[in-house]
């Protein structure tokens, strides 16, 4: 009677809290610093016997993946008051706001023969209501990271209102071997470093892959030549051609148009490298730039309309903005040091690049004028951000030095915040990070 | 015997042709000694002025560039008026300049910056005679250190370009 008295003055408090949280539940993401949100997912109920470690492993990849953001803070099972006993139980709000859990996670997991059903509810705990729809998702059994994904995604979308980034693989180098003898094949992974699959061996030597809009073909620079080309490869047929280069001529650094019909890359020639566009299908090429430097790593804006890039024109790598067609360019970057490697955020308004300064490498962002400059890791050598479909997280490669040098992959966000090692085995560098999967 | 020479240094051609794809380990020569040959057929080599193991090892396959340059050096271009001398007097030969930087910059650029310091290379080359025909250029960037340490000692010997001798179809 005594415990039961005491958790009622303890929600209550807790609810006096809460009241600062005005109207339902949001998580606004800013550039501040801010507090995670507290909440709570228990185990989702296995709705058939062959559901039961499923259930177990989904739960944790969900609660990774919203933990991981660094947004949200789970409450341990073991400060749980209650435990909901079915799905569609009434939730015991009192028993959650006792424990400051601000949003609830509920699900079930059913698996009859190879098929998987993802059901899932969320509610704003201190509003007393169900956020959303519950949602089903169905799959094969083998497909339940994908499903935990989903899961996470729904339920960052419903409390920050952006879309998730959760469903969505990375395309980027493995590594193995040691520096002066290293070989590097094209693998892809799911975004945590889960379900990687290699899509090259390692017979030539192979660079920086790009996910095309859609995420259906990569394009890569590739050494089986001898001479660098850029090669496209069909992601679930793995069959891959090489874009024409003539003889003389090096290509390399590609990227796709938003319509992923063209292409836009460097092409060299007489010691000069230059930037231009070539149509897939019809192999026409464009050439965008003409000065005697360097013109390298182009990067166009969400609407097309415009390619950030990297030139040492002025006597050292900065960054510039043109036209999609080419033309005048306008220098954006003016801090100290040096800047490659531009990324045009998804959401239009970040230039994510790496900064050379004093020795370090830094993965940094700054607004389209080259305003607002913030470097976001510093390190030995930090390089080649990508983007989070919904630009909001960085990945990047991260190179140790020495003799014993090894690649890996990193992830940051915006604010510089939450960097963290992704779990890819083995070593890891180059990524492009595909599109939320449909 | 003029015929066992000529067989001799065939095979010897042929073996050296059979690595001289640009896309391998120690393409470059900082092994050039333990190349595809025995240790006795590669002594004969290097005292043979017209193998490519003389070329590589007494004339000197490579420059070396100071940071972020293309500029070459006086010392390169005494290597460089050597290699032009072997081209022209070896002419069957064709050869691929690799151009190489050290890890200190981005992956993008430093194929760039190879690809303009192999350009140096060839453009010199070209100035004492060579003919354009039998020269290719490309780039590693920085994906091919020959030394791994993380200090100028090594990062000096990582920024060159290797002119690499190969007798084989360039197409």
């Amino acid at each position: 009677m005594l415990k039961q008295l005491m958790s009622v003055m303890v929600a209550l408090v807790l609810g006096g809290a809460a009241m600062a949280q005005s109207g339902p539940l949001r998580l606004t993401i800013t550039d501040g610093v801010i507090e995670p949100l507290p909440y709570a997912v228990p185990t989702f109920q296995a709705e058939t016997i062959e559901a039961t470690q499923v259930a177990v492993d989904l739960t944790r990849l969900v609660a990774r993946d919203l933990t991981g953001t660094g947004l949200f803070r789970e409450i341990p099972s073991s400060a749980f008051i209650s435990q909901p006993s079915a799905f569609t139980q009434t939730v015991a709000y009192p028993d959650w706001r006792a424990i400051n859990a601000q949003a609830l996670i509920t699900g079930a997991v059913t698996v009859s023969g190879n098929q998987l059903v993802v059901k899932f509810r969320l509610f704003d705990v201190f509003s007393g209501a169900e956020m959303g729809g519950g949602l089903q998702f169905a799959g094969t059994v083998e497909g339940w990271r994908r499903m935990g994904h989903k899961v996470s995604d729904a339920v960052y979308s419903r409390i920050t209102g952006e879309t998730g980034y959760f469903d969505s693989r990375v395309v980027y180098v493995a590594e193995t071997g040691p520096k002066d003898q290293r070989q590097k094949r094209l693998a892809v992974m799911d975004y945590d470093g889960a379900n990687t699959q290699f899509l090259t061996d390692s017979g030539a030597l192979v660079l920086a892959p790009r996910f095309s809009p859609n995420g259906d073909r990569v394009l890569y620079t590739s050494f089986e030549s001898g001479f660098p080309r850029i090669n496209i490869l069909d992601v679930a047929s793995v069959g891959r051609r090489q874009l024409t280069t003539a003889q003389g001529e090096i290509a390399f650094s590609p990227r796709f148009s938003r319509d992923g019909n063209q292409v836009i890359y460097s092409l060299a020639n007489g010691g000069n490298t230059d930037i231009y566009r070539s149509d897939l299908g019809s192999g026409a090429a464009v050439r965008l730039t003409s000065a005697p430097s360097i013109e390298t790593a182009p990067s166009l804006s969400p609407d097309g309309t415009q390619i950030v890039f990297e030139s040492d024109r002025s006597g050292s790598q900065q960054l510039y903005i043109m036209s999609a067609n080419g033309g005048e360019a306008r220098r954006i970057s003016f801090g100290d040091g040096s800047y490659g490697t531009p990324v045009w955020s998804p959401r239009a308004d970040l230039i994510a690049f790496t900064k050379q300064n004093a020795g370090r490498f830094h993965i940094g962002v700054m607004r389209t004028d080259g305003s607002e400059e913030r470097l976001l890791t510093a390190s030995f050598l930090d390089e080649g951000p990508t983007w989070s479909p919904n630009g909001r997280v960085i990945m990047f490669s991260r190179e140790t030095q020495g003799v014993s040098g090894t690649s890996a992959l990193y992830s940051v966000d915006i604010s510089g915040r939450n960097l963290q090692p992704v779990a890819v085995p083995g070593g890891a560098s180059d990524p492009s990070w595909g599109p939320l999967q449909p | 015997m003029k015929l066992l020479t000529k067989v001799a240094l065939t095979v010897l051609v042929l073996g050296t042709a059979a690595c001289t794809r640009p896309d391998r380990f120690g393409a470059d020569g900082a092994d050039g000694a333990n190349g595809p040959m025995d240790g006795a057929s590669a002594q004969a080599g290097v005292s043979d002025p017209t193998s490519p193991l003389y070329f590589n090892q007494t004339i000197g396959d490579r420059v070396l560039f100071v940071v972020n340059s293309s500029t070459l050096s006086d010392q390169g271009k005494t290597i460089l008026a050597g290699q032009a001398r072997w081209l022209q007097t070896n002419a069957d030969y064709l050869a691929i300049i690799e151009g190489h930087a050290d890890e200190r910059g981005t992956r993008e650029y430093n194929i760039g910056l190879g690809f303009r310091r192999a350009n140096a290379v060839r453009e010199y080359l070209v100035s004492l005679g060579v003919p354009t025909n039998r020269l290719r250029v490309t780039s590693y960037g920085k994906e091919r250190p020959v030394q791994v340490c993380s200090t100028e000692s090594c990062y000096s010997e990582n920024r060159r370009a290797v002119t690499v001798i190969s007798i084989a179809s360039l197409s």
